[in-house]
C-alpha cells in the first residue's frame, strides 16, 4: 500500500541545496574541541558536561567552535551567538531569575503563529541573542526524516539563525531557536521554496497536530495515524495559521489505548484507535506464553527476574472487568464486557491482536492547569469509522469547533468552556445524546435544573389557588 | 534548488507577497519511510525488545526491522543533527526518526548491519564525556524525560529545564539502560504552570514554582497593557485597579490570595514573577496517560517545593530517587507508581518513599473536597500515630 501527498512534493537532494561545504563542515579538530574555552565564565555549564547523560553544553560548545572558525560571508546572525547563550543561561542561574523578556509581536506576513518574538534583557553583555526568536517548522506525521531534509534545515539555520534547535518541541514542532527579526522572512521563503514545507502554529489557532508512529511499526495500531494527521493537518490549513479561535486548540492521534502521545492529556480534541469486535486469539501462542516459550510482554521486564510468567495472576485477575477466564486450556474473553484497556494484549502479544473491526474514540477538552486547574479528555464518541476521506471526522470537529467559537470567551480552552456552560449544556448544542459513557457515575447531588417545560402545567401557579387548599 | 545566500534570500521587502507560499503544510510522511517500513507498513505482527533499547519488529510477511533507541538532550545543535544524519546515512540509507519523548531511534534491516550500528553509537561520546547516543529507554524502565523550555528560550519560568533534567537524567541513568521496574515509569518537566508538555499525567512530574506575589511596575503598566485584562486574567480575583501617587492607572495585588500561577504575567508584562528565594521546585507522581489496566490519572503533588538548587539540583534528584527506589521495591508487576500508591495508600507511600506530608498537600482548591478522606479506611504509619496524639487519643 501507499499514501500519496495532496500535492506534487518538492525533491529533496542536499548536495543540490546546501550551502557548506565538506571542508567547512569539518573545520575543527578534536584537540581544538577538547581545549575549547567558552568566552565567558560558566563553570555551572562546565559542571553539566560530567555525568552520562547527552550534555546540552557539550554540543553547544561543537557549535560555538564551529562557528568560530566560520568565515564571515557564511553566517547572517552573530558569531557568538551560542556562546552569549551560554552566558547568559550562566548569569540566569546566579541570578535565579530568567533574563528573556516578556514576548514581542514578530511574525511572517498573512500568518498569525508559528514564530515566538524573544528579546534578552541583557542585550548589551550578550549582543548576538538580543533577538532570539523561535520558528516552529511543522514535523512530518510521526517523525521521520530522510537526512536530505534534516541536513539542508541545518545549514538553513546555521546561516539564517543560531543553529540550535530542539528535536521536538513539546506539541511536536521542530523548533528553531534564536534568529534576528529580519531572517524570518527569509527563513520562510526557504522552507517553502527549498524545503517545500510550513511553519507549525502558535497563538488563538490550530496547534501543530502530532501522532503516535501507528501502523508505521506498531503492531496494535487501530487506524493510520499518520495519514489522518497529515490528512486534518492539510485540510485546516487557515485554522492552523489565522487565528481565529477563542485560544489554542490541539488535535492529537493515538493510534491504540496505550496512548502514545498522551492525547488524553495534551489535546482538546483526542483521537484514540479502538475496536468493536473481538480481541483476536491465537490458542497456541497463549499455550506458548503459559509454557514459558515466549517470555511475556515482549521482554518489557527482561532485566529482572520476576519468575515464571503466571497467566492467571499476570493477566486474568490483573484485566479492570474481569472479563477472562480458562476453560480447560483454552483462553475465553467475554468481549461484551472487555473495556479494551490493552492490558492482556500488551503482556501477551502474540496471542491476542485488537478486534479487525477498528475505528476512533473521541475524548474532548485536555488541557495543563492554568486557570481552573488541568482536565483530562472527557470521552464525547464512543466509536467512529477513520477511513479516508474522514469526512465523517471533520463533520465532527467542525460541530465542535462552530459552538466554541460562538460561545467561548477570550483565552477560554474548550475543557473550561464545557465546564462552564456544563457537559449536559454541551452536548444537547453539539446535538449528541447523553450517555452513560460520558461519564465515570451518575451526579450525586439531586439539584437538577429541571426546564419549565420539563414539568407538567409549567412554573405559574396561582397562590390564591394553592391558599385555597391550605391555611395561612 | 539551491538554498539562498542572499542576506534576503527570496524575499523581496518592496512585495511581500511575491513569490509568497503558504499553506504548504508540512511535507509528507510516506517519502520519509525507509523502505522495509513502506513495504511492511499496517503488517506489522510482533515485535520483541531485544535488550533495553533495542527492539525487534517482525511483519506478517517475515521481515524484520530493527530499532536502536537512542536518548538525547531535545535541546541540540545543528552539529549534533549533523552527527546523527551522519549515522544514519551510513547504517540506516539515509533515514531516522524521533520519538514523542524525543528519544533518537535508528532502523536497520538485518542483524549484521545492527550489531554494526550499536557498536557506532556506543562508541561515540562528547568532548566533556558524556555519551552522545545512549542506548535505552524501552520497556519496563524510565525513557527520556520530556522537558520545556526553562531559562534557554522562556520569559516566565520558575526554574530551568535543560539543566535539571540533564541532573536527573545522569542519575536514573541505570534505568534508562535497564527493565528493571515493575512497568515503564515516564518522567517530566515543565518550567512553570503553564506546563508547554502537560506534565500533569506523569509518573513522576517536576514542576518550576513561583512562590512570590507579581511585583507592579506601577509607573509603567498602563502604558505596557490593558489594565482590565490583566485584574481578568486573574483566576482567583487577587487583582484590583489602583492609582500611583502621581495619579497613573495601576493594580493592586492581595498577596494572601494569589496562587503564584502567573496568567497575569502572561497577559500583562508589567506583573513580574520570578524571583531568586521566591523560585523553586514542585514534585508531583502517580499519573498516567496510558489506559491499560486502571484508567489514565492526574499526577498529585508530593513534594511541595524544593529549592533551584543550579546546576544539579541534589534536593530534586534526592526526592525522585526515594521515589523511583521505593516504587521498584514495592510495586507488582505491572503496576505503574500511581496504580502502586493507590493500592497501598498514599499514607503507605509517603512512608515508603519517606516523604514528608505537610499541609500543603490537602486541597485547598476547587472540588478540593473531593481528595478528602470520608471512610474509616486508613493504615496506621507514624502520621497517623502523631496524629493521634495530638488529639489527645492516646500518650
Ligand atoms: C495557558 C497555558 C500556556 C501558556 C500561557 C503557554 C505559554 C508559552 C510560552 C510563553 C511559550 C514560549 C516559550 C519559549 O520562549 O520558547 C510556550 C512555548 C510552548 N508551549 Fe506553551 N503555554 C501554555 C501551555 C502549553 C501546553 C499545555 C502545551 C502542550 C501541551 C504547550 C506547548 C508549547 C510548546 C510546544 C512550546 C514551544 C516550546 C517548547 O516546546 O517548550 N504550551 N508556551
Ligand atoms: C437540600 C437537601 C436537603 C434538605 C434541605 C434536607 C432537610 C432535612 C430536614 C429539614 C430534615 C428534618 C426533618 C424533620 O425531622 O423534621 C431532614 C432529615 C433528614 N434528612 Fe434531609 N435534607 C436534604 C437532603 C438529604 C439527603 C440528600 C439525605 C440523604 C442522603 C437526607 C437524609 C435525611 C435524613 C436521614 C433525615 C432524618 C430523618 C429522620 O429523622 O428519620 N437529607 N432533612
Ligand atoms: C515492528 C514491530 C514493533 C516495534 C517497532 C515495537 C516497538 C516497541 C517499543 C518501542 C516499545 C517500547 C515502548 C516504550 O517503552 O516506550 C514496545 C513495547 C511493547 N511492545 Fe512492541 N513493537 C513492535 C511489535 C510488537 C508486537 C508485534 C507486539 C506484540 C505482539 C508488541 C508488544 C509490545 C508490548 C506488549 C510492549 C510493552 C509495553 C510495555 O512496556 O508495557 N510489540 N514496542
Ligand atoms: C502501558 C502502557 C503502554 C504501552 C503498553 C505502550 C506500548 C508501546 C508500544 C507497543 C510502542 C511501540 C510502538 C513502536 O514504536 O512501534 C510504544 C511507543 C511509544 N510509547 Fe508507549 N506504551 C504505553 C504507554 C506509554 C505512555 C504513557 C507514554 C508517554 C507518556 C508512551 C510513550 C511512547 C512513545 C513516545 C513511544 C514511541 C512512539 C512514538 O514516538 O510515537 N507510551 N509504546
Ligand atoms: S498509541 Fe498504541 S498504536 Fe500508537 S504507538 Fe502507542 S502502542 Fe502503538
Ligand atoms: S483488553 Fe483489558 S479489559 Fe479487555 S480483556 Fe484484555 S485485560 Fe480485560
Ligand atoms: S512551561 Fe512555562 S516557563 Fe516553560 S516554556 Fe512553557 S511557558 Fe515557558
Ligand atoms: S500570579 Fe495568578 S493568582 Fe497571583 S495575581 Fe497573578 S493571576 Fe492572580
Amino acid at each position: 500500500m501507499a499514501f500519496e501527498p495532496v500535492r506534487e512534493m518538492k525533491k529533496l537532494n542536499y548536495d543540490e541545496m546546501r550551502i557548506y561545504s565538506e571542508a567547512e563542515l569539518k573545520n575543527y579538530t578534536e584537540e581544538e574541541l577538547k581545549s575549547f574555552k567558552c568566552k565567558y565564565e560558566i563553570p555551572d555549564l562546565d559542571e553539566l558536561e560530567k555525568g552520562p547523560w547527552p550534555s546540552f553544553v557539550s554540543d553547544t560548545k561543537q557549535e560555538a567552535l564551529r562557528r568560530r572558525k566560520l568565515s564571515d560571508d557564511q553566517m547572517l546572525i552573530g558569531r557568538d551567538v551560542c556562546e552569549d547563550m551560554l552566558g547568559q543561561l550562566q548569569t540566569s542561574f546566579d541570578e535565579g531569575e530568567t533574563h528573556w523578556k516578556h514576548g514581542g509581536i514578530v511574525g511572517v506576513f498573512g500568518y498569525g503563529g508559528g514564530v515566538i518574538g524573544r528579546y534578552s534583557d541583557l542585550a548589551e553583555k550578550y549582543p548576538s541573542i538580543a533577538m532570539f526568536h523561535t520558528v516552529r517548522v511543522n514535523q512530518p506525521a510521526s517523525k521521520f526524516y530522510s537526512t536530505d531534509f534534516l541536513k539542508t534545515i541545518c545549514d538553513m539555520w546555521e546561516y539564517r539563525g543560531s543553529g540550535m534547535m530542539n528535536l521536538h518541541g513539546s506539541t511536536g514542532d521542530l523548533v528553531l531557536l534564536g534568529t534576528t527579526t529580519e531572517q524570518l522572512e527569509p527563513i520562510f521563503y526557504e522552507l517553502g521554496h527549498v524545503l517545500d514545507t510550513d511553519i507549525g502554529g502558535s497563538g488563538s489557532n490550530l496547534r501543530t497536530p502530532a501522532c503516535c508512529i501507528g501502523k508505521a511499526r506498531c503492531e496494535f495500531a487501530c487506524y493510520d495515524t499518520q495519514d489522518l494527521c497529515y490528512d486534518l493537518t492539510q485540510y485546516y490549513q487557515d485554522e492552523l495559521h489565522r487565528p481565529a479561535f477563542p485560544y489554542k486548540f490541539k488535535f492529537k492521534f493515538d493510534g491504540c489505548p496505550n496512548g502514545c502521545v498522551a492525547s488524553i492529556a495534551r489535546s482538546d480534541m483526542s483521537f484514540i484507535g479502538t475496536w468493536r469486535d473481538d480481541i483476536r486469539i491465537d490458542q497456541d501462542a497463549v499455550k506458548a506464553y503459559i509454557a514459558g516459550d515466549i517470555v511475556p510482554n515482549a521482554g518489557a521486564h527482561g532485566k529482572r527476574d520476576w519468575g515464571k510468567f503466571d497467566i492467571n495472576k499476570e493477566v486474568i485477575s490483573l484485566c479492570p472487568t474481569k472479563c477472562m477466564s480458562m476453560e480447560g486450556d483454552q483462553l475465553v474473553i467475554d468481549n461484551s464486557e472487555c473495556v479494551r484497556c490493552m492490558h492482556c494484549i500488551n503482556t501477551m502479544p502474540r496471542a491476542l491482536k485488537p478486534g479487525l473491526d477498528t475505528g476512533i474514540t473521541i475524548l474532548l477538552g485536555a488541557k495543563a492547569p492554568i486557570l481552573d486547574g488541568a482536565q483530562m479528555a472527557t470521552l464525547m464518541v464512543p466509536f467512529m469509522k477513520a477511513e479516508a476521506p474522514y469526512d465523517n471526522i471533520k463533520a465532527f470537529v467542525e460541530r465542535v469547533w462552530e459552538f466554541w467559537m460562538e460561545e467561548g470567551k477570550n483565552r477560554e480552552r474548550l475543557g473550561e468552556l464545557m465546564q462552564r456552560v456544563t457537559l449536559p449544556k454541551f452536548i444537547e448544542t453539539i446535538g449528541l445524546p447523553p450517555a452513560p459513557q460520558m461519564v465515570k457515575a451518575p451526579r450525586a447531588n439531586p439539584y437538577i435544573f429541571w426546564k419549565e417545560e420539563d414539568v407538567k402545567g409549567g412554573w405559574n401557579r396561582d397562590i390564591n389557588d394553592y391558599r385555597s387548599r391550605h391555611k395561612r | 534548488m539551491a538554498l539562498s545566500k542572499e542576506r534576503l534570500g527570496r524575499y523581496n521587502p518592496e512585495k511581500p507577497q511575491e513569490n509568497r507560499l503558504t499553506d504548504l503544510g508540512p511535507r509528507h510522511f510516506w517519502e520519509f519511510f525507509p523502505p522495509v517500513i513502506k513495504e511492511n507498513y499496517g503488517t506489522w505482527a510482533y515485535h520483541d525488545i531485544l535488550e533495553p533499547g533495542v527492539l525487534a519488529h517482525v511483519s506478517d510477511s517475515g521481515a524484520k526491522v530493527y530499532t536502536v533507541r537512542c536518548g538525547a538532550a531535545r535541546f541540540m545543535t545543528v552539529e549534533h543533527v549533523r552527527e546523527i544524519c551522519a549515522i544514519a546515512d551510513q547504517h540506516c540509507d539515509g533515514y531516522v526518526r524521533f520519538t514523542t519523548r524525543n528519544n533518537i531511534e535508528f532502523l536497520v534491516d538485518s542483524a549484521e548491519k545492527l550489531e554494526a550500528l550499536k557498536k557506532d553509537l556506543e562508541g561515540r561520546k562528547f568532548a566533556g564525556g558524556s555519551y552522545k547516543f545512549p542506548i535505552g529507554g524501552t520497556g519496563a524502565g524510565i525513557s527520556n524525560i520530556v522537558h520545556t523550555q526553562g531559562y534557554i528560550h522562556c520569559h516566565t519560568p520558575a526554574t530551568d529545564a535543560s539543566s535539571m533534567v540533564k541532573a536527573v537524567s545522569d542519575e536514573l541513568f541505570e534505568y534508562f539502560k535497564g527493565m528493571t521496574l515493575p512497568a515503564k515509569l515516564r518522567v517530566s518537566m515543565a518550567c512553570c504552570l503553564n506546563m508547554c508538555g502537560a506534565v500533569h499525567c506523569s509518573d513522576i512530574a517536576l514542576l518550576g514554582y513561583h512562590r512570590k506575589p507579581p511585583i507592579v511596575d506601577s509607573e509603567y503598566i498602563s502604558k505596557l497593557c490593558e489594565i482590565p485584562l490583566a485584574i481578568a486574567a486573574c483566576p482567583v480575583g487577587a487583582i484590583s485597579p489602583d492609582k500611583t501617587e502621581s495619579g497613573l492607572k495601576s493594580v493592586k495585588i492581595k498577596g494572601e490570595r494569589c496562587m503564584f500561577c502567573g496568567n497575569c504575567y502572561t497577559m500583562c508584562q508589567a506583573l513580574p514573577l520570578s524571583d531568586k528565594e521566591g523560585d523553586g521546585v514542585t514534585i508531583l507522581a502517580g499519573g498516567k496517560i496510558s489506559n491499560r489496566i486502571s484508567m489514565p490519572k492526574f499526577s498529585k503533588v508530593v513534594v511541595p517545593w524544593l529549592p533551584n538548587s543550579f546546576p544539579r539540583f541534589p534536593e530534586v534528584v534526592e526526592n525522585v530517587k526515594k521515589i523511583v527506589e521505593a516504587y521498584a521495591k514495592g510495586a507488582n508487576k505491572y503496576e505503574r507508581v500511581g496504580d502502586w500508591a493507590e493500592r497501598i495508600g498514599w499514607e503507605r507511600f509517603f512512608e515508603q518513599c519517606e516523604l514528608e506530608f505537610t499541609e500543603h498537600l490537602i486541597d485547598d482548591y476547587r472540588l478540593a473536597y473531593d481528595t478528602w478522606r470520608t471512610s474509616t479506611q486508613f493504615k496506621f504509619t507514624d502520621a497517623a500515630w502523631a496524629l493521634s496524639k495530638e488529639a489527645g487519643g492516646i500518650e
